[in-house]
């Protein structure tokens, strides 16, 4: 393999193209007539210039240098990276879905809004909620959209609540979101056992409190089993739980949201629900409340009046449009397809997997790698480095070294309360052979760091690019070319 | 059961359990406490094999009617662009879309790479120092735009165009909200924003002014002349632009934008009923670290190549939590790989062609509906490829009319703009031909 794939401009050359465009068949017209001159391009943009043959091989040979799922094992934590089904890459491009306005006249749709209508109501289901907007396209969009619906529910009351409740061991994207609804960020500390110290919450819980964002299972893999008491104190102090789905591949037909005493839920169809995560989206990540809210979701939507599907604009207690139109409809197809091929015994099965999985790596690695907790684990477990750190090893050098077995690495020092973090989520699409190799090189470095430590600090040795100099790059930005 | 997705049989599961120490599945959920347990199973249909699976979505697909089989002139912010067949080879490469976010750059160097180039390509077609690795879409790219401009200013009133897409500034109103910041609706005359009635609206407090351009209405803004006014109060200009557009018309950085946006559907991505699409967002360099969203920049790796990584990730809610400018983590890459390969498939030449021949299909739709009697031009300036017209009745029962003869009819100005009653907003792609332009001038006529 080459050291290096030139770019696209390159390769370029004069004269080339790899779209036979045509001439068009109207009669020319005057431009510099009908537009006034300064607002016309000047110099054109310099777009390189490959023939289709170029333009194939130069992608192809990219894919070479990267890793997907399909390539091999991808245990990264809080991620969810598991198979996903041929199957659906082919429905979603069924012309009627692909080639679809989306302003057409809804009569003119009723196959996509059908679609889109059940898919809220098996959402609902699967989260105990008592109804789901689709629009939000990613994960942080719908905890935006989840934040937005639980302020308008407390200003429609009267009520001026301004602190989030964040545990210390929530995704990033928690106290971000947070921040861009306009509230403050309130850190609550984990116990002892990685669970919500109860005592810390009752402090924090307040008539300022307009939220608790919370996971579950947590970020650790725990599941946080006084979740009902959790629901208490922050119900008592008026206060409404909001549920990152991030996790829910843990506990599909097992338990739900809904019953724990959430109000609010966001799902990743990217993670649980199969879809290919595309290198960082398109996600999608629809939002699921309980009665008491379903007034402020987002318009428009997608109604059923016992005969036709339609869109609903007319909800006047709504916060708004957070799309431009409804959500990610393509990801929503895939994702529809992946409950109706699972059915509801498969999608148990899907959790009873991820978590056997997930507590057979914990179990076979605990001997080698410092568990920072005693029990099983859910749909993923948290491993440290501890136990190589006097070796000079640390997590970021097994993750490298890694990447020298064809394994993806797990995520990394996250959660941010486990220090030398590895946290790995195997996801229920592999199988025992998979997780044993993933073992069996996860012991060998382990072993290695007592014998060879340098091995492991120069890693990684066999990919297409060596460790790279990320504070050169921050440092001084190249972020386009320039011819 | 059996699920093709789930390659254990009982005996590895019985061998797994073992090695963990665990009687049953159910004792690996022991924390779960026994009264949250569901114990009635989930209310959903029952699985679907894959031939089944086939024919349920083939028969949903079915029952909309797609623009295979008609002419479309709609467009109002999605468009029928023609798409070229190298982009779905180059996406369905599973090495691209079966990946996550690029945190381990040394196996990620292809669709690093890639974005790279992506934001390049932005850059050029915008006239900008940088673009971002891609945001959910037009409407929430102006959304963080105008959060991005009030960041970097400390001010907090954004100045939307009325002839915006109406949906965009929508978006904005619900960020803006719970955020405090302001919003003021520029008014228009004549299908263009009203430069007197802009000047008033702009004052001390004014963080940016968001014009679009071409403007919901297709008309071309004088952006240059916004960008003077604007920047003479001190306040940035939010350029949002149609990508396809700027083959032909003058990159907005050469206009004086600060900040270009908009919505990158049209570069070889599907209308797939409003999404997966593709939000760009480009600044200048000065504003480059405020940029929301991924970024990749280019460096060296330890045995002295060039190599991607994501940069500048201080700014991200991963590093920085409640002091990031946004929450966004999975932004929509594939997308932005999808009009990576568009451009490249089009280049210098095509990317110029398809804004000309889109300009000139327009402009002879234009004149064909125009010479019909009863179907007025509603605006008289410049316009790219979408136009309004005036109808002697509501376009709602001119396109249902339409529809019976396989044509897609344009947008209803009537619902979001009070006062363009009976107006329709007609869009023509490159795709469309003269003979398709033709019959909807000749069905039109027939029912005017």
């Amino acid at each position: 393999m080459k050291e290096n794939q030139p770019t696209i401009f390159e390769i370029s050359k004069p004269g080339r193209f790899a779209l036979d465009l045509g001439k068009g068949d109207v009669p020319a017209c005057d431009l510099e007539t009908l537009v006034p001159a300064h607002l016309l391009r000047a110099k054109p943009a310099e777009l390189p210039e490959v023939s289709q043959p170029d333009l194939m091989r130069h992608y192809t040979a990219l894919s070479t240098r990267n890793f997907g799922v399909d390539s091999g094992f991808y245990p990264l934590g809080s991620c969810t990276m598991k198979y996903n089904p041929k199957v659906n890459e082919d429905v979603c491009r069924y012309p009627g879905f692909t080639d679809l306005h989306p302003l057409q006249d809804p009569e003119s749709a009723q196959g996509a809004l059908e679609l889109l209508y059940n898919m809220a109501q098996h959402l609902a289901e699967l989260a105990g909620m008592d109804a789901v907007t689709l629009q939000p396209a990613a994960g942080a969009h719908g905890e935006l959209t989840g934040l937005k619906i639980i302020k308008a529910y407390h200003r429609s009351r009267g009520e001026t609540r301004t602190k989030v409740i964040v545990p210390d061991s929530a995704h990033g994207t928690n106290p971000a979101t947070a921040t861009v609804c306009g509230l403050e960020t309130v850190g609550v500390k984990s116990a002892g056992d990685g669970l919500v110290c109860l005592e810390a919450l009752k402090a924090a819980a307040g008539p300022d409190t307009a939220a608790l964002m919370l996971t579950n299972p947590n970020t650790l893999g725990l599941f946080e089993k006084n979740i009902r008491e959790i629901a208490e104190i922050i119900h008592d102090a008026g206060g409404l739980l909001y549920y990152d789905g991030a996790n829910m591949n843990a506990i599909m037909g097992l338990a739900r949201p809904g019953d724990m005493g959430f109000d609010v839920v966001h799902l990743n169809l990217h993670k649980t629900f199969a879809t290919p995560h595309g290198g960082g989206g398109p996600g999608s990540g629809p939002v699921g409340v309980k009665k008491p809210l379903i007034p402020f979701l987002p318009v428009p939507v997608p109604s059923f009046d016992g005969q036709k599907y339609g869109l609903d604009y007319d909800r006047p207690s709504s916060i708004g449009r957070i799309h431009s139109f409804y959500g990610n409809f393509g990801v929503i197809v895939r994702a529809y397809a992946y409950i109706r091929a699972m059915g509801p015994e498969g999608l148990r099965q899907v959790s009873e997997d991820a978590v056997l999985n997930a507590n057979y790596c914990l179990s076979r690695l605990r001997e080698d790698y410092h568990a920072p907790f005693a029990g099983n684990c859910l749909h993923e477990c948290v491993l440290t480095a501890r136990n190589q750190k006097p070796f000079g090893v640390k997590a970021l050098d097994i993750a490298k070294r890694l990447l020298d077995y064809g394994y993806h690495p797990p995520t990394i020092y996250f959660p941010l309360i486990v220090e030398e973090a590895l946290m790995i989520e195997p996801t229920e699409t592999e199988s025992k052979e998979t997780l044993d190799g993933f073992i069996r090189a996860m012991r060998e470095i382990a072993a290695e760091a007592g014998t060879d430590a340098a091995r492991i600090l120069s890693a990684p040795h066999s990919t297409v690019a060596g460790r790279l100099d990320e504070t050169a790059a921050a440092r001084k930005p190249v972020v386009r070319w320039k011819p | 059961m059996a699920w093709s997705y789930l390659p254990h049989n009982e005996a590895d599961r019985r061998a797994m359990l073992d090695a963990i120490g665990a009687a049953s599945a159910e004792q690996l959920f022991a924390d779960v406490p026994a009264d949250l347990r569901l114990t009635g199973g989930l209310n959903l249909p029952p699985a679907l094999s894959e031939p089944e699976l086939t024919n349920h979505l083939g028969a949903l697909a079915k029952i909309n009617a797609d623009l295979r089989n008609m002419s479309c002139f709609l467009g109002a912010g999605a468009y029928d662009h023609y798409i070229p067949s190298v982009i779905d080879h180059v996406i369905r490469r599973s090495e691209f879309y079966t990946a996550y976010t690029q945190y381990q750059p040394e196996i990620s160097q292809g669709y690093l790479q890639a974005l790279w180039e992506y934001q390049s390509m932005i850059c050029e077609i915008t006239g900008m120092e940088a673009a971002n690795a891609s945001l959910y879409d037009g409407g929430t790219a102006v959304a963080e735009a105008a959060m991005l401009a009030c960041a970097a200013s400390g001010k907090k009133t954004v100045v939307m165009a009325q002839a915006g897409h109406p949906h965009y500034r929508e978006i904005f109103q619900t960020y803006a909200r719970d955020k405090d910041l302001e919003f003021r609706l520029a008014p228009y005359g004549d299908g263009l924003t009203d430069l007197t009635g802009l000047r008033e609206l702009i004052d001390d407090s004014t963080a940016a002014v968001a014009i679009q351009s071409p403007n919901f209405f297709g008309c071309i803004e004088d952006l240059k002349g916004i960008a003077e006014i604007a920047h003479a109060r001190g306040a940035y200009l939010i350029a949002v632009v149609d990508p396809v557009s700027l083959g032909l018309l003058e990159a907005p950085g050469a206009l004086g934008a600060d900040i270009v946006v908009g919505e990158g559907q049209g570069l070889g991505i599907p209308l797939s009923f409003g999404g997966p699409y593709l939000g760009f967002l480009a600044t200048t360099e000065k504003l480059m670290r405020k940029m929301p969203g991924r970024i990749v920049g280019q460096t060296t790796d330890n045995r002295g190549n060039r190599g991607f990584v994501l940069t500048l990730q201080a700014r991200e809610q991963h590093i920085r939590r409640d002091k990031a400018t946004s929450n966004i983590c999975s932004n929509e890459a594939l997308c932005a790989l999808m009009a990576a390969v568009y451009l490249s498939a089009l280049g210098r030449e095509g990317f110029r062609e398809v804004a000309a021949q889109s300009f000139r299909k327009a402009h002879y739709a234009y004149r064909a509906l125009t010479s019909l009697p009863g179907c007025e031009p509603v605006f008289s300036g410049p316009f790219f490829k979408e136009f309004a017209v005036r109808l002697p009745s509501p376009p709602a029962e001119i396109n249902k009319k339409l529809r019976r003869v396989g044509i897609l009819g344009g947008f209803d100005l009537g619902g979001p703009y009070p006062g363009l009653e009976n107006c329709m907003l007609i869009c023509v792609t490159e795709k469309r031909t003269k003979g398709e332009i033709d019959r909807l001038a000749s069905e039109m006529g027939a029912m005017l």
